[in-house]
């Protein structure tokens, strides 16, 4: 039982380095942004498991219901805060990437760095 | 209340709200000059509050009038008011110089937009400046990132498109590693507040996630504020943005990184971890040394002015990292002081940049010959920074190298090969200062061509008045010491 | 049990989904499969009691994401060059750093545990004062909106800032982008009958529900953000169906931008509102005689704020892309 309640975090870990590692290897601006909220959204996990308690409910107030266990509101408002972060990104880096297709004519990295060493 | 309590809420607030103003104006002359004015403002809100702090200690804000930890705190202490008058400093010199050469880099229609990304990160970097609370650093740190990628992007050259894509991926990895160890320092602590984090860590009886914390945290703080060799982004980004932009960059953005790395390391983890120290100095005090050494060489060998002074701002980043990884009382005033004695010198050297490229169209130094004779004025401050850069007795950038030195030599057993290695770096940099100014008062000008081109005079007396606060700070470093000491005794306050 | 056994289910359908977005080479396979993705991530989200969350990561996730990504791919090539295998070392590090975070998670509090850190100190107090100071059954609301204002101060600014940026990068806010932007998506989908019928029974009611999840993001899941975000999605649908120009001729861009920066500077105007009235920043207690009724204020306004920016800034984004040729 005890491990079987660890294993939000393990997925947690898995993903982060999924999107670590896709970030590193591919080489396309476009695949690098998905990469990129994929480990965000491995963090986004992290913070709501954490948030989790057993038996609990959504923090809403319902009228007329007495003792009730809600979990943690703090860390969900702080996520929200987070996807909308990751969101913003994703849209500006996505900006960037439009653009560099019009001057260099790729997305792709490594031909983008080649392109910068010509002179 | 009056509204002197309110400053620390005010210097992030006003900057903030003028953004959405000025992208509303219609000329890209009225939004410079709403920018500059908000600025300056700024500016002049942090000085009141420096004076504040120097008079009656830390300031204490609660947002929204709820006590921390249920709200969102923000203090202000020494070492906060250091790096405010660094941004805002920063940020109004880089705008007041900044104006002719910024108009020839962005097009009228889209300034507006530009000046109000501007402001929002400055904004951005005041609120990790005054910030209580870890992860409000994190939604002030993603402001000020995002809007400095856009000031980058503005460049003209297309690499600053690449250069700047690849900021954003290494930006946005630092500040998810940040956010992901403020997660596991909550699961641990069940708060949020740095104050009530030093405090709860004390009663944290299993470590492994806070250490994984520890480790998430300053990782992702060293990427951000490119710690060698975590500085890739560094030198193409300074390179490639608009030249006004690289003055404000280059003078507080990584700087803000580093206080907020200290803040955490000094005043959440080193009372609480046994041993952090020392794992901070094993960690940190390799990659500044070698950043040191390294980054030095590597300037030597650029052709290009920007980047020559981006790589050495790696190797000044080293020296504060390495003086802050000596966790000792001496070793923290002499960072602290760094970043504000090489944020005068850089800002100072950037804006002769912008000069240099005005006139002549390229910071490449081999179409800089002779720009010395040309340039007189502009080329004499300019040599003035650089020797605060290297640390000639005078300057602002001797009090701080001294202050390292003495740190250094408290060191058991390590003293003299640190104070070699600092020597070595400073040598290095007269090799590459050198080399610029070799060129640039004894080098064929392109064409033969020497007549002299200076720029307009309000840019060369605001050139001066930045060259001279170099000396100004270097012969009375009473401000600035001030609040270092002041700073470190915060730092360290969880030793005693 | 069967709940955690749901989870279990789900996450390892996320780490499958997360694997094959990575080797997918056809870039419009991996966004959908990141809308996928979204929505695992949503569900996951909901069954650990986060409902908040869960709406807004299938709206942003799954709905806004997808949308900027197709976006962007008509813009850029659609298929990914072959990558560059990982090197020996980058394997090492990684799988590291792994087995790293696996093992400091024996250190950590099984999920759900109730004496947890995490839910002793600050989040009881939450609970318990919710009621009582701020009085809206939402206590994720009352967090977002007043505990923590300040933090959503700065998410709307963030997002503002990504607005400016993209209108920066490709042009837009005013003038010459938007009108360059006729003839060729003109009519849309309007030809087609069976979308065209969909979408005119859909729009009206997504545009309800925006105004709902608005309005009463204090008593159920929802907010300005969320809201935003739905009544964005259903714009975007409108237009893809009726075309750009007329749902341009609609929300002029000029407009979208004084949304932007309005609703921003309507939420900063509050913060300063309780300065002037004797208070904090972002005090909203002082805006009334009675406290709690000035809290009620507050959090209307600027959820009303964080709406405008949100929608203003998204659509500028989705014209931003579409008007890009």
């Amino acid at each position: 039982m005890k491990l079987l309640g660890l294993f939000n975090y393990w997925v947690f870990a898995v993903l982060l380095m999924i999107g670590l590692a896709a970030l590193i290897s591919r080489q396309n601006l476009v695949k690098k942004i998905m990469a990129l909220a994929i480990f965000q959204s491995a963090v986004f996990l992290f913070f709501i498991t954490m948030s989790k308690i057993e038996n609990g409910t959504a923090p809403i107030i319902q009228a007329g219901v007495d003792n009730q266990v809600f979990s943690n509101p703090l860390p969900q408002v702080l996520i929200l805060t987070a996807i909308v972060v990751g969101i913003s990104t994703t849209a500006l880096g996505l900006a960037i990437a439009v653009r560099l297709y019009e001057e260099y004519g790729t997305i792709e990295d490594n031909e983008i760095l080649a392109m910068d060493r010509k002179p | 209340m009056n509204l002197a309590d309110h400053l620390p809420a005010l210097q992030v607030a006003l900057p903030l709200l003028t953004a959405p103003l000025v992208i509303l104006l219609r000329t890209g002359f009225l939004a410079w000059l709403a920018a500059l004015l908000a600025s300056l403002v700024s500016l002049g809100l942090a000085l009141l509050l420096t004076a504040a702090v120097l008079e009656t200690g830390t300031q204490h804000y609660a947002v929204g009038g709820w006590a921390p930890p249920f709200g969102i705190a923000l203090t202000v202490d020494g070492l906060s008011a250091l790096v405010l008058l660094l941004i805002t400093g920063a940020s109004s010199l880089a705008l007041a110089g900044g104006r002719q050469s910024l108009r020839l880099d962005i097009d009228n229609r889209r300034a507006p937009m530009f000046y109000g990304a501007w402001l929002i990160a400055m904004a951005g970097l005041c609120g990790i400046a005054v910030a209580g609370d870890a992860f409000n650093v994190f939604v002030f740190m993603e402001i000020s990132s995002l809007a400095t990628y856009i000031l980058i992007a503005a460049g003209r050259d297309r690499r600053a498109l690449s250069a700047v894509f690849k900021y954003l991926i290494i930006g946005t990895i630092g500040a998810t590693f940040y956010l992901i160890g403020v997660g596991f320092i909550y699961m641990m602590t069940g708060t949020l507040n740095f104050a009530d984090m030093a405090l709860r860590l004390n009663d944290v009886i299993e470590t492994r996630p806070i250490i994984i914390a520890a480790g998430f945290i300053t990782i992702g703080l060293a990427l951000k504020a490119a710690i060698f060799p975590l500085h890739i982004w560094l030198p193409r980004a300074y390179t490639y943005a608009p030249n006004a932009v690289t003055v404000f960059i280059a003078a507080c953005s990584t700087k803000v990184s580093i206080y907020i790395l200290l803040r955490f390391n000094y005043a959440v983890f080193h009372g609480n971890l046994l041993g952090h120290s020392d794992l901070f100095a094993v960690f940190i005090i390799p990659l500044a040394l070698s950043g040191i050494l390294l980054a030095s060489a590597i300037a030597i060998y650029q052709v290009n002015l920007k980047k020559m002074l981006a790589f050495s701002s790696v190797a000044q980043i080293g020296y504060i990292a390495l003086a802050a990884g000596l966790a000792s009382q001496a070793g923290l005033v002499a960072a602290l002081l760094h970043m504000f004695n090489h944020a005068l010198a850089k800002g100072t050297l950037f804006l002769c940049v912008v000069a240099f490229v005005l006139t002549s169209r390229s910071a490449t130094i081999a179409n800089l010959h002779g720009i010395g004779r040309r340039m007189p004025w502009t080329m004499a401050a300019f040599v003035l920074a650089a020797l605060s850069l290297v640390g000639v007795p005078g300057t602002a950038g001797f009090i701080s190298k001294w202050y390292l030195v003495t740190a250094v030599m408290e060191v058991p057993g390590w003293g003299v090969p640190l104070v070699v290695a600092i020597i070595a770096s400073s040598l290095m940099a007269v090799v590459y200062v050198w080399k610029f100014v070799e060129v640039a008062y004894y080098g064929k000008a392109p064409g033969d061509d020497t007549a002299a081109m200076e720029v307009a005079l309000p840019l060369r007396a605001l050139i001066w008045v930045a060259a001279l606060s170099n000396v100004y700070f270097g012969l009375f470093p009473q401000l600035p010491l001030a609040l270092a000491q002041s700073g470190t005794s915060t730092l360290l306050g969880g030793l005693n | 049990m069967t709940t955690l056994l749901i989870g279990i289910f789900l996450l390892s359908l996320l780490v499958i989904t997360a694997i094959a977005i990575v080797r997918a080479t056809d870039l419009f396979s991996a966004v959908m499969l990141s809308g996928i993705f979204s929505l695992l991530m949503a569900l996951n989200f909901f069954l650990l009691d986060a409902a908040d969350v869960a709406l807004t990561e299938a709206a942003v996730g799954a709905g806004v994401a997808t949308v900027l990504l197709l976006a962007g791919l008509r813009l850029t090539p659609s298929t990914e060059a072959k990558g560059r295998s990982l090197r020996a070392l980058s394997i090492g590090i990684i799988a590291a750093v792994a087995l790293l975070m696996i093992y400091a998670s024996f250190g950590q509090p099984s999920l759900g545990d109730p004496l947890a850190p995490a839910q002793q100190h600050v989040a009881p107090w939450y609970i318990e004062k919710t009621p009582e100071l701020v009085d809206i059954p939402n206590i994720v609301t009352a967090v977002l909106a007043s505990f923590r204002g300040y933090d959503t101060l700065g998410e709307v600014f963030v997002v503002l800032t990504a607005g400016i940026g993209v209108m920066f990068l490709l042009g837009g806010g005013r003038g010459k982008p938007f009108s360059r932007l006729d003839s060729k998506v003109e009519e849309g989908l309007s030809r087609h009958l069976i979308p065209k019928v969909m979408a005119r029974l859909l729009v009206p009611f997504i545009l309800l529900f925006a105004l709902f999840v608005q309005f009463h993001g204090e008593y159920s899941p929802g907010g300005g953000f969320q809201a935003g975000a739905i009544f964005v999605a259903g714009i975007i649908l409108f237009s893809l169906v009726r075309g750009e120009r007329l749902t341009l001729a609609v929300i002029p861009p000029r407009v979208l931008l004084w949304m932007s920066a309005g609703g921003a500077l309507l939420y900063g105007s509050v913060g300063l509102a309780g300065i002037a009235m004797g208070g904090n920043f972002l005090e909203y207690s002082v805006l009334a005689d009675d406290p709690v009724l000035g809290q009620h204020i507050g959090i209307i306004v600027i959820e009303l704020g964080v709406g405008l920016t949100v929608t203003g800034v998204l659509l500028s984004i989705f014209h931003a892309f579409a008007a890009r040729d």
